[in-house]
């Protein structure tokens, strides 16, 4: 691994960071939505450097196209993209009690950190089959019948979606 | 750099966390969940270059049921909506004993 790599690793995950960070802190949802998208795209630098190419292609198509821009689009529709007043952010007791959990959770991460396990040896990539292919052979092969199930889902999820959102008849 | 990308993996999702618990817009708490779900995603592929190719493919499936779940909350959000005029989850109490 060259300084190279390694500098760009620290850059996009600290701003993937920096990113989110500024999503949650955001009053507005049109601007909370595009810091998330910068997040997303810092997250697809990161497959990409860690070899997972295809991931990294379809985080920037479904993630940061397709699901932020429904997102957006609800947003318009309902004319929310104005910040809203004070009110959206939690007061008192509960913003504390957030803080703890953020806190607990984090102080979990440097306890994790210090337990440095060895790892197991390195699967060997399979350089004939190509990016796409070193995916799709288990996904089209052991995984099938879930891959099959998550078509189910989807088209239960439209026919949610649209039932759910449909103007009721007066 | 696994162990990095790990990190990050955990700090992105204490962010989310603390998101979903510190906002009352329901969109605002939709896209936090889609954070956290980024960040598992993102730990998936690091230890997928220890254990193999089984991590990535799960990422698909995680981002075809976020996507299922985003047009379904957005949905009920639209639904919410109709009845309240605005998505502050304040308002959604009906459930309430």
């Amino acid at each position: 691994m060259g300084l190279f790599y390694t500098f760009h690793f620290y850059l996009f995950g600290v701003l993937a960071i920096v990113a989110a960070v500024a999503f949650v802190t955001r009053k507005s949802p049109v601007a909370a939505a595009l810091w998330l998208v910068n997040t997303m795209f810092c997250l697809a630098a990161l497959y990409i450097m860690m070899d997972a190419q295809f991931i990294g292609a379809i985080q920037v198509l479904v993630y940061a196209g397709a699901i932020m821009v429904v997102f957006l689009f609800v947003v318009m529709l309902l004319n929310l993209g104005h910040a809203s007043d004070v009110t959206d952010i939690v007061s008192g007791k509960t913003k504390l009690a957030a803080g703890i959990v953020g806190l607990v959770l984090l102080a979990e991460v440097f306890v994790l950190w210090k337990d440095d396990t060895p790892p197991p040896p390195a699967i060997a990539e399979q350089a004939e089959t190509g990016v796409i292919g070193v995916v799709a052979a288990p996904l089209f092969r052991e995984y099938l019948l879930a891959f099959e199930i998550t078509s189910v889902l989807l088209l239960c999820a439209i026919a949610g979606a649209v039932v759910l959102a449909k103007r009721r008849a007066p | 750099m696994i162990q990095e990308a790990l990190f990050f993996s955990a700090v992105l999702f204490i962010i989310g966390v603390v998101g979903v618990l510190t906002r009352r817009n329901a969109i605002i708490i939709f896209m936090c969940v889609e954070l956290m779900l980024n960040a598992v995603n993102l730990s998936f592929v690091a230890l997928s270059r220890l254990y193999g190719i089984a991590g990535q493919v799960f990422v698909i499936f995680v981002m075809t049921v976020a996507a299922a779940e985003a047009a379904v909350g957005l949905a009920i959000i639209i639904s919410i909506f109709r009845h309240h005029e605005n998505v502050d989850l304040r308002n959604i109490n009906l459930m309430r004993g």
